[in-house]
């Protein structure tokens, strides 16, 4: 009894401090793999029968309308060329680095209900797709969080909503950056640390600033909803609501940054390059 | 320890195996709130009908597996399902003397029991304090151990797990 209770207490600081167990949850979680996939089958099976028997009038609808909306992103995609083709060339002035694009790949939430009180969610690709610790996830391109557990076939993944993850942010209008922290509930992010005379208002947009080092620079996280300013307190409360729907999202794009050319992991075919998002003009 | 022949092993992995399965199982908003640790009781009904063989090793490992489902710090359920799997020993002669709804009482305690120790855990490395609804899951338990023990007691006896 004390042993196992000494051996738990030992794993926990041991889980919670260094990262020498990610192998042993590795290999525990490729082993409960099977239990995971089985959870996950009644709700595959009702996704695939209600596109088995979607109707075809419905199908040709949804078609049309998906056939819609690519003109209307290619169309937007032309100006993009143009405004990076501009935008390289006035880097190029200034003689700074450019990120040459981000490489994404899609992968489909499992249905598993993880922790309740945790915002962690598992995806049906692992590192036998390349991904790895500390990933940044998206979500059709706001920011989704990043992947904390890997193994063969799943990885988990820490929302930005989660109490434990803070996301270093800029606002968009002017550039003031800060950290976003998680409050645990899934629609709501902080951000502590902006003094009470920080110039930030009500529907800024906040996007990553990149200064971790760990997200790509200039995806959108969040809009500020509600701005307290208490005269006797050093900071303003602040509160954003995510731009990614995290409660309903049922794909997520997984992203590899490639900042030296040379370096770049090809290791999935199924892969497709993206271009980094527009910067949006305020 | 006594030396009767083991059999049955299949019928309890597979209990533990379902019950992990319900764990994970998708459920909407409200219901998760309300699921009840599955997995507690079935350890809890194994400990107590067969003390020579569920015990705290099989409890702790039970816990590492959760912990490994649901993603939480590795060591936080096998800690409190140890520790349930050892009262659950010390006092398995009592409880299942007695009635039914006595022992869903004695049930509720431990899962409370179970709830706190992973709350410590929690407050230990820095997750903010649950809402109230962290409390509900032991109360479930409670209405639903007497059914969960009658389906296992006529499993055990059907299969003759002993």
């Amino acid at each position: 009894m004390l042993l196992a209770v000494v051996f738990s207490l030992a794993l926990m600081i041991v889980d919670h401090r260094q990262q020498h167990l990610e192998s042993v949850r590795s290999i525990l979680s490729t082993v409960t793999y099977p239990l995971q996939y089985a959870a996950n089958l009644p709700l595959a099976a009702g996704y695939w029968a209600s596109e088995a028997f979607a109707t075809r009038t419905r199908l040709q609808e949804e078609n049309r309308e998906l056939h819609r909306e690519n003109l209307l992103l290619q169309g937007r995609q032309q100006k993009l060329a143009a405004l990076e083709a501009e935008n390289m060339r006035l880097r190029d002035l200034l003689d700074s680095s450019f990120k040459i694009g981000d490489r994404v790949l899609i992968a489909e939430l499992v249905a598993v209900d993880m922790d309740p009180y945790r915002q962690l969610v598992l995806l049906n690709k692992g590192s036998s797709s390349g991904i790895y610790k500390g990933q940044p996830v998206l979500h059709a391109n706001a920011v989704m969080g990043q992947v904390v557990h890997v193994n063969r076939f799943t990885a988990s993944v820490l929302m930005i909503t989660d109490a434990s993850h803070a996301l270093p942010i800029q606002v968009n209008r002017n550039g003031l950056r800060t950290v976003a922290i998680g409050t645990g509930r899934i629609n709501e992010l902080e951000l502590p640390n902006l003094p009470n005379n920080a110039d930030i208002e009500v529907g800024d947009l906040l996007v990553t600033s990149g200064l971790g080092g760990r997200f790509p620079s200039g995806y959108p996280v969040a809009t500020v909803t509600s701005i307290r300013r208490e005269p006797g307190e050093p900071f303003a409360l602040i509160k954003a609501q995510p731009s990614a729907h995290l409660e309903r999202a049922r794909e997520a794009l997984l992203v590899w940054t490639l900042t030296p050319p040379g370096r770049d992991d090809t290791e999935t075919t199924s892969a497709q390059t993206a271009e980094p998002p527009p910067p949006e003009e305020p | 320890m006594t030396l009767t022949p083991r059999s049955g092993t299949t019928v309890i992995i597979i209990s533990f195996c379902v019950a992990l399965l319900l764990t994970i199982l998708p459920l909407p908003d409200w219901a998760q709130m309300l699921r009840p640790q599955w997995y507690t009781l079935v350890l809890i009904y194994w400990t107590m009908a067969l003390p020579q063989r569920v015990g705290v090793g099989v409890g702790w490992l039970v816990g590492i597996v959760v912990d490994v489902l649901s993603g939480t710090l590795l060591g936080q359920h096998a800690l409190s399902l140890a520790l349930i799997a050892y009262i659950t020993f010390e006092m398995h002669l009592r409880i299942r003397l007695f009635p039914l709804w006595q022992q869903s009482l004695t049930i509720l305690v431990l899962l409370l029991l179970e709830k706190l120790l992973s709350l410590w855990v929690m407050g230990t490395v820095g997750q903010p304090t649950p809402p109230l609804s962290y409390w509900a899951p032991p109360l479930v338990g409670m209405l639903l151990w007497p059914w969960i023990y009658i389906v296992l007691r006529d499993l055990r006896r059907k299969f003759q797990v002993s």
